[in-house]
């Protein structure tokens, strides 16, 4: 039966005299190349609609006057092809339209980055003419012009193929790029001042023209990569290396919850680039300029290659052998876990290196007090109300892989909250509105506002004051609607944790609906953490902490004794810093957290102060290891191996990108600590890890849902509104510090409210705002945006405004609002 | 100048320029007169499938240079598909030579207008556009003031004449670009988009202007559609050939004695156009012509008895084109002129394609080389091949009508050109434009 229905999807046709079967619709480009003959193309990719231009890839058809462009001819039945193989037609257009595009190329390959690795090149090679028949000049242009602060354009090596302008356009939506003028001047360009008439530098450079905008877009680097010739070009990369002398090695990204595969290219121990890495069933063929560019931090001065443990001296860290390190971290942990070790672990850490820290935690410290939220999390309330997140994760999150990138691309309907898919989970995005575009997927928002990344989704708004989703999900129709189709999609993001009731209403709409739920976690490292066991409640492989059968089953596959384990619910992350703030804990085991991404920075510093012993494995200097006793360097991903566990609940594995580095992985420095401590943790060796994982018994424990109840709308006073904020990809990040370059393309800080607000306020755009609460303020320029009343939208760790630190509040705080700058705190509240 | 003979003057038949001497016919008034708004009123009053037929029984074939049948063009717009439909008219009259539809709007607009509200309600569309060319400054006002008074008529708007049928004509302006008479450039422009031409399939009459069926015509096109209502399908066919029926605007330029728009049926001959325009320029011998502008392959003196139908031009190996007919003398350089049209195909390709783009702009400094007097025998070669591998490996047309006056010329005059090279032919251009070129 499915093969008759097969068969009438496919047609038989002839190409270089082989009769081959191709599907229905199929480009004829595509089906020559299954069969081995590639066909000269610049214009054409399989990710872009086709578009003809080049006309590269002219081949001969039986029947028709003309030759036709292989790239935009779908196959029809019986038809008779003949590429550049058997038609000497096809070989002499193709011949001449290469002719044509050297003619004006520079042919700087010699000092083109793309030399080696290039389309062009290589095409000219098959299908160019040795010598010029012409004589003329070239055409000229200024060069190289920046058109953003990552990417430059050299337009006379331009072939105007139009990938970029289309990628930009068709699949980030970000159309800063387009054709300018015509015929022989036609040039690939941003909108820029001078180039209309108007004021400008006049030579050629973006950004200093009033209207001039540049190519601001998050995925601006798969221009680059698509690019078949050296017009574009990034910053970072250009000049620095030979494709021939790089050696590239897969790996995967460690930035966000996408999960994308990526290519790693490096010399002589030290990574010049990062490529999107292609695989169709995640991130396809792109990346995000964040994991594209956002490498440098490993090769930063202020990596930690050395131990350091704290003089009992002079009370300065110093320098140390491991063995000594190791041993002070052992013999103080020995002391501190009497009054207890809290572990605090941060969302960058590979699968291995979570699980190592979950064992730990269990077998060495005794504790369940581990946490790998370093973000705000619900912290007040009834007990409830606190462990809502960490019972909702193990309820519908841990252990589960439901939804998948190809069920986003199929399904009919996404509701997406607590979300910001293009700054949180930017792979996430372009499926989203690939799905959109493509097929007609209809996506439902429930934020404060219609954001740039959703306006791009074409979403529907079900406007939300922070704190108030959890009733929206519960009773607003418009929600109930998004989901009434089967198949629908109810995308969560981790933020959703922060509003009471939150994730228990999603998890109750996702049950009433059958809505398929998907939890989208910020960082690389999250998911698979979780998974791990680096939660107070969860023991790895989604077990909970209270049940004996797990703690049992668990036991058998450590091999300790049973009883070993701890049985009592461990704390989250803001109680463990409260903990060691108040003095209750003896020690506190840190890996890679940033004190800054917590919901209370100021009251971590003090925690970390407080607490009588701090181990600190890192990777850089921070806020942890300059209050550490004992500091222990680690490697970071490009120089280990291990595994992301994405969004999807996909395992990410990769090997060692650097492979002469001596960095040690987390979890081989703490199994070096565990047998100081006369515990066998064998979380050293990678593979040793994956056999483990993979021995252990798939838990069929799972626990129930919480169904905590929405919390009460919060009612901001006069010259009050309530915060909302969420992460912009690329800002303060500890990944992405130290990098101008890439932070030229981060979107400007502002504060968002809405006109109504503003009024009040007396404020236009682009005038200066302060938000203020008790701790501090921020003071940004006023972008006047479709709020609900009273709420005000700020970045959450961008310059200029980095919430946590500066306010000490998250979203839903009500925050105050002023006019202008900061003034005298008296002048506080006096109409200014 | 010599008077044509009366058997010749017979020849004319002014249909569509019948009104362009009747002082004021732009006026609405005058054109009622004139049995203007005539046809609408009996078209409205009839089956809108019925005209279809009726245009195509009438034979009549684009007159924007294809010659597609435009009752087959109507036809294949799908019916009862919940989707808008559009009636775009091709204003954009740019090909050199061309001067047909430009006259036409400035003095009998009107025709235009009832013309588009006939074929609007045929194909079930309340929405047309004319695209018009942006420096045709006069013509639009013209035209802008004709839709003013139609309006103002009842002619357009709501319930038309009383018929249920909604119409709104938009007079749309393009920005100088030859590209947008390509038909989905014009598409794209008339978006707002960069004019630039779009991959067929889809073809317009299936997703056309904002992506719905759309008929895109040539304005003698859409202006002979209410002669055809008034004066029946037949009657249309009584003139020109069994194959290209009807009257047809011969645009003659060039070396004749009265440049000028004759009104003829299809099949006249370009020694009697000649005889119309009152013969060649005192001196001057024909020695070579476009018969539908500078596009269409170039003819010679001996094709002068040649049938100007669609197909008689086709069997002299060019296109009927606009027939828009530039005459040349034996005092008149081919070389030279195959430049000139070249630097405006250079300067109009849209740049969207590699050989068009690349190619003219190559072929021109090709051509300043030879007309400087420092081309070789090797660029007749280059010229001619380069030329080839514009023809028909283009995204559209414009790079097949830019090559072709390459290829004609090299055909038919390749002494000229080896008349630059040789040194036997003074230079035409200055050696100091090309300083720097080798």
């Amino acid at each position: 039966m499915t093969d008759v229905a097969k068969r009438t999807d496919t047609v038989t046709l002839t190409i270089d005299g082989v009769e081959v079967t191709a599907e229905k619709g199929e480009l004829l480009i595509r089906v020559a190349e299954r069969m081995g003959t590639a066909i000269p193309r610049f214009c054409d990719h399989p990710l872009l609609a086709p578009a003809g231009a080049c006309r590269q890839c002219l081949v001969e058809v039986e029947g028709q006057r003309k030759p036709v462009a292989s790239c935009t001819q779908t196959v029809a039945e019986g038809m008779v092809v003949k590429t550049q193989l058997s038609s000497p037609v096809a070989a002499k257009a193709q011949a001449g339209v290469m002719e044509l595009l050297l003619i004006n190329h520079p042919l700087d390959c010699p000092t083109c980055d793309k030399g080696g690795e290039c389309p062009l090149q290589n095409q000219a090679m098959s299908t160019g003419r040795a010598d010029s028949r012409f004589h003329e000049h070239k055409r000229e242009y200024e060069k190289p012009i920046h058109i953003s602060s990552q990417v430059l354009l050299d337009r006379e090596r331009c072939v105007l193929c139009q990938r970029c302008t289309r990628f930009s356009e068709e699949i980030a939506g970000d159309k800063f790029i387009d054709l300018m003028d015509r015929s022989s001047g036609e040039q690939i360009n941003v909108y820029r001042d001078d180039f209309f008439g108007g004021a400008g530098t006049g030579d050629g450079q973006v950004g200093e023209g009033e209207g001039d905008v540049a190519f601001n877009s998050y995925f601006s680097g798969n221009t680059i990569q698509i690019c078949p010739v050296g017009a574009l070009t990034g910053e970072q990369y250009r000049f620095r290396a030979r494709p021939f002398d790089l050696v590239s090695s897969p790996t995967a990204c460690e930035h966000c919850a996408a999960g994308c595969s990526m290519r790693a290219d490096h010399r002589r121990g030290k990574v010049l680039r990062r490529l999107a890495g292609d695989d169709p069933a995640v991130n396809e063929e792109w990346n995000c300029d964040k994991g594209r560019w956002g490498f440098r931090y490993t090769t930063a001065t202020d990596r930690l290659t050395t131990p350091l443990v704290r003089d009992s001296g002079t009370g300065q860290l110093r320098e140390a052998s491991w063995s000594e390190a190791l041993l002070a971290a052992a013999e103080g942990l020995r002391a501190a876990r009497e009054r207890g070790v809290g572990v605090l672990t941060g969302g960058r850490l590979t699968v291995e290196d979570a699980y190592a820290y979950a064992k730990f935690a269990r077998v060495v410290l005794g504790t369940n007090d581990i946490d790998f939220r370093a973000r705000p999390v619900r912290a007040s309330g009834s007990p409830a109300e606190v462990a809502e997140e960490a019972e909702f994760l193990a309820a519908a999150v841990a252990g589960i892989s439901e939804v998948t990138y190809a069920e986003v691309e199929d399904a009919p309907s996404a509701l997406i909250v607590g979300l910001e898919p293009e700054e949180e989970c930017p792979i996430l995005f372009l499926r989203l509105r690939k799905a959109h575009n493509r097929k007609k997927l209809k996506v439902t928002a429930v934020a404060p506002y219609l954001s740039r990344g959703f306006e791009k989704l074409g979403a529907t708004l079900v406007p939300a004051v922070p704190g108030d989703e959890a009733r929206l999900l519960g009773t607003d129709p418009a929600v109930a609607a998004a989901l009434s189709t089967p198949g629908s999609l109810l995308l969560v993001g981790e933020r959703l944790a922060t509003v009471p009731g939150g994730l228990s209403a999603a998890a109750a709409l996702a049950a009433r609906t059958g809505a398929r739920l998907a939890w989208v976690p910020r960082r690389a490292g999250d998911r698979g953490a979780l998974d791990a066991g680096c939660l107070p409640n969860l023991l790895p492989g989604g077990r909970p902490v209270g049940d004996p059968a797990a703690r049992a089953e668990l036991s058998i596959s450590w091999s300790v004794d049973a009883g070993v384990l701890p049985s009592k619910l461990g704390r989250d992350v803001d109680a463990i810093i409260a903990a060691a703030a108040d003095g209750t804990l003896g020690g506190l085991l840190v890996g890679a957290v940033d004190p800054g991404d917590l919901a209370d920075p100021v009251l971590a510093e003090q925690a970390l102060d407080a607490v009588p012993f701090l181990v600190s494995l890192e990777l850089r200097k921070s806020a942890v290891t300059e209050r550490a006793d004992v500091v222990l360097p680690i490697a970071p991903a490009v120089e280990k191996s291990g595994t992301y566990m994405d969004w999807e609940g996909r395992l990410r594995s990769f090997g060692t990108v650097l492979r002469g580095s001596t960095a040690m992985t987390d979890g081989r420095v703490l199994e070096a600590i565990a047998a100081l401590l006369e515990v066998t943790l064998n979380t050293g060796d990678v593979q040793a890890v994956r056999r483990e994982l993979g021995a252990m018994p798939a838990s069929t424990a799972r626990s129930e849902s919480p169904s905590v109840a929405a919390g009460a709308r919060t009612e901001p006073g006069e010259r009050e509104a309530v915060l909302a904020t969420w992460h912009q990809l690329i800002d303060l990040g500890t990944l992405l510090d130290g990098d101008a370059v890439l932070a030229g393309t981060a979107r400007p800080p502002v504060v968002r409210l809405g006109k109504e607000l503003a009024e009040q306020l007396r404020v236009a755009d682009g005038d200066l705002i302060t938000v203020r609460s008790d701790r501090g303020s921020v003071t940004l320029p006023a972008a006047i945006t479709d709020l609900p009343r009273q709420v005000v939208w700020l970045p959450t760790n961008s310059p200029g405004s980095t919430v946590r630190r500066s306010l000490g509040v998250t979203a839903g705080a009500v925050v105050r609002l002023s006019a202008g700058l900061p003034g005298p705190i008296l002048a506080e509240g006096v109409d200014r | 100048m010599t008077r044509p003979r009366p058997e010749v003057l017979q020849k004319l038949t002014p249909v569509l320029t019948k009104r362009w001497l009747s002082p004021d016919a732009w006026q609405i008034g005058v054109y009622e007169r004139l049995d203007g708004y005539q046809a609408v009123r009996k078209a409205l009053d009839v089956h809108p499938d019925d005209l279809i037929q009726l245009i195509k029984d009438s034979g009549l074939r684009g007159r924007g240079g294809a010659g597609f049948p435009t009752g087959l063009k109507w036809g294949f717009i799908p019916q009862g598909d919940g989707k808008p439909h559009y009636l775009v008219i091709n204003a954009d009259e740019g090909e050199p030579g061309t001067c047909k539809d430009l006259p036409l709007m400035t003095y009998d607009p009107h025709s235009l207008v009832e013309g588009a509200i006939i074929a609007s309600y045929a194909i079930r569309a309340s929405r047309a556009f004319i695209y018009i060319r942006g420096e045709a400054v006069h013509a639009a006002r013209r035209l802008r003031n004709a839709v003013k008074e139609a309006y103002a008529a009842g002619y357009l708007g709501e319930n038309i004449l009383g018929s249920g049928f909604d119409l709104d004509l938009v007079v749309h302006s393009g920005a100088g670009a030859y590209i947008c008479g390509e038909e989905t450039a014009l598409l794209d422009s008339l978006e707002g988009f960069r004019g630039q031409p779009r991959l067929r399939p889809p073809f317009p009459a299936i997703a056309g202007l904002y992506a719905s069926p759309t008929v895109v015509n040539n304005v003698g096109t859409i202006a002979s559609v209410p002669y055809i209502v008034l004066g029946g399908a037949d009657w249309w066919k009584s003139m020109g050939t069994e194959k290209s029926a009807g009257p047809m605007i011969y645009s003659l330029s060039g070396r004749v004695v009265n440049p000028g728009q004759y009104e003829c049926g299809l099949g006249i001959t370009l020694r009697e156009l000649i005889e119309l325009a009152g013969g060649m320029q005192p001196g001057h011998n024909l020695k070579f012509w476009t018969p539908g502008g500078s596009s269409t392959p170039l003819l010679t003196a001996e094709h002068i008895d040649t049938a100007m139908d669609f197909e008689g031009v086709a069997a002299a190996g060019s296109i009927l084109g606009t027939t828009a007919m530039q005459i040349f003398s034996d005092q008149d350089c081919p070389v030279y002129n195959t430049w000139r049209w070249l630097e405006f195909y250079h300067h109009e390709s849209c740049g969207k394609c590699t050989p068009c783009r690349e190619g003219n702009y190559w072929m021109v400094r090709t051509y300043r080389r030879i007309l400087a007097g420092q081309g070789t025998y090797a660029d007749l070669d280059t010229l001619q091949d380069t030329a080839d591998n514009i023809f028909g490996r283009s995204f559209c047309g414009l790079g097949d009508g830019a090559a072709t006056p390459v290829i004609s010329t090299l055909k038919w005059f390749r002494d000229d050109y080896l008349g630059y090279i040789e040194g036997r032919t003074a230079p035409r251009l200055s050696e100091k434009s090309l300083v720097g070129a080798h």
